[in-house]
């Protein structure tokens, strides 16, 4: 056939593998070891391969491999994700929604219906960036990941611990990601998720993901924000200080927001400074909690 | 690993529009690419390459994804519906395809694949007699960048699109939207 244009290849050059089973690619993961690179979605991986910003010298592509494309509801209410799991899936899982609506409101601001089509959401938590919006939640609910390596038994890695830094995490050479785990909802607790983005889908200047836990009262007894683009892992803090003890329906949310803006410590960039980026943290705070404690109270409401 | 003319290549049978195909490329070969360059399907328009501006959006087993962040050795087994694929075998077009034409949803075409493709998938998520809002179609294509048109008439031709829809199941769009409340 005639061929239009030369070679056409924006990559560098790769060797490829597509192993049948989990067994295969842990075999071929640990022979390759520094050398070896997991794709699934690759929709984080192969822009960085186009633009030559990465060459691994191995990819071992895992979207042949089964049984690695379940949603499970674990009996404690904490769902458990596998690595083949698109996040257009985990967004229209009912279940999921059920035991944690706060997964379909953040999975819905992940870039656009295209991407999130092939994305995995394992592989943008195992890809580590700040700016995830999954990080963060994985971070929040107090999630885990679960490790897989040839000859060992599998490791449950908290999230606390699995991120490292900007896209770097605890993942060694061999090992593979083959599910994440985020933790279950409180009882009489709601979540939100807010972002703001220069363009609808783009990554966020800054993001907040919160949890609002109130008592048999409607008192608030806990609040925790998770935190996307404002610093080099996703960062979790405590708010609960700022409005322990208050009604939920007259608690002063804005303080909370004013509480978080001291505890971020954002870099800047070319899309937001970081004074801006710390107002935002503020801001977005103090818009979600209130959606959050809503959900609380009406959870609570239910509980009674 | 260098760049080298002894790059190892792999068999790939692509399944595009109803046809399979065997190709050879080596790993790294974009299935954007290979639709254009190896297919000579160059429906598909390459833009940013890099899962931005979604010109090279192509249906996946019928959803919408970008060609350019797949690799070609992925797709064997799956159904690549590009922009070529869209219009009946008896030529008529996609009622998306006419809607662009009668709402003058472009200008250069360049972006124009991308979002007929997107668009083509995302109606069939609605029942022919329902309607789209005009807010649902900047969500349908808000993943997709037009640098001419100022969207306006793209937006247009997502609800004229689902008119087209209703027509030819033999519904009319008001008696549908009556039908739709009671």
């Amino acid at each position: 056939m005639r061929r239009i244009g030369g070679a056409c290849m924006k990559p560098p050059v790769f060797g490829y593998a597509a192993p049948r089973s989990a067994e295969e690619a842990l075999a071929l993961l640990s022979e390759l070891g520094y050398d070896g690179k997991v794709l699934a979605g690759g929709q984080s991986l192969i822009p960085l391969l186009s633009m030559r910003l990465t060459a691994p010298h191995t990819l071992v592509d895992i979207n042949r491999i089964p049984g690695l494309a379940d949603i499970v509801i674990v009996e404690d209410g904490s769902v458990v994700v596998g690595a083949l799991v698109r996040h257009a899936e985990l967004l229209a899982d009912a279940p999921a929604y059920a035991a944690l609506p706060l997964l379909r409101r953040a999975t819905s601001n992940v870039a656009h219906p295209a991407i999130r089509n092939r994305g995995t959401t394992c592989g943008s938590i195992a890809h580590a960036d700040p700016s995830g919006e999954m990080t963060a939640i994985l971070a929040l609910t107090g999630g885990s990941v679960q490790i897989a390596t040839s000859g060992a038994e599998n490791r449950d890695v908290a999230a606390s611990e699995f991120f490292l830094g900007p896209l770097e995490s605890c993942l060694g050479p061999g090992e593979l990601a083959v599910s994440v785990r985020f933790g279950a909802a409180e009882p009489r607790s709601g979540s939100a998720f807010l972002e703001l983005a220069r363009r609808r889908g783009d990554y966020a200047m800054c993001g907040a993901a919160v949890m609002v836990t109130v008592d048999e009262d409607e008192t608030v007894t806990g609040v925790r924000a998770a935190y996307l683009s404002v610093g080099p892992v996703p960062a979790v803090h405590d708010l609960t200080a700022a409005v322990a003890g208050q009604h939920v329906g007259s608690a002063d949310w804005g303080a909370a927001g004013e509480l978080a803006a001291t505890l971020v410590e954002p870099d800047g960039d070319l899309h937001a400074s970081s004074d801006y980026r710390r107002r935002l943290v503020a801001v977005l705070t103090e818009r979600a909690l209130p959606q959050a404690a809503a959900e609380a109270s009406s959870r609570s409401q239910e509980a009674a | 690993m260098t760049d080298s003319a002894a790059e190892k290549q792999f068999p790939v049978n692509l399944s595009v529009n109803g046809t399979t195909k065997p190709v050879t490329v080596p790993a790294r070969r974009l299935l954007s690419d290979a639709l254009r360059h190896d297919l000579e399907l160059t429906g598909t328009h390459v833009g940013c390459e890099h899962g931005v501006c979604g010109a090279c959006t192509v249906l996946v087993d019928g959803v919408p994804v970008r060609s350019c962040l797949m690799f070609a050795v992925q797709a064997e087994g799956h159904q690549i519906t590009t922009v070529e694929g869209l219009a009946g075998t008896d030529g008529q077009l996609h009622p998306v395809q006419e809607a662009f034409r009668d709402c003058h949803a472009l200008q250069c075409g360049f972006c124009t694949p991308g979002f007929l493709t997107t668009i083509a998938a995302a109606l069939e998520g609605y029942e022919p007699g329902t309607t789209i809002s005009d807010d649902e179609a900047r969500e349908i294509v808000g993943g997709n960048l037009c640098r001419c048109t100022g969207y306006q008439n793209i937006v247009k031709a997502v609800g004229r699109a689902q008119e087209i829809r209703t027509q030819r199941a033999g519904l009319t769009p008001d008696v549908a939207a009556n039908a739709d409340t009671t």
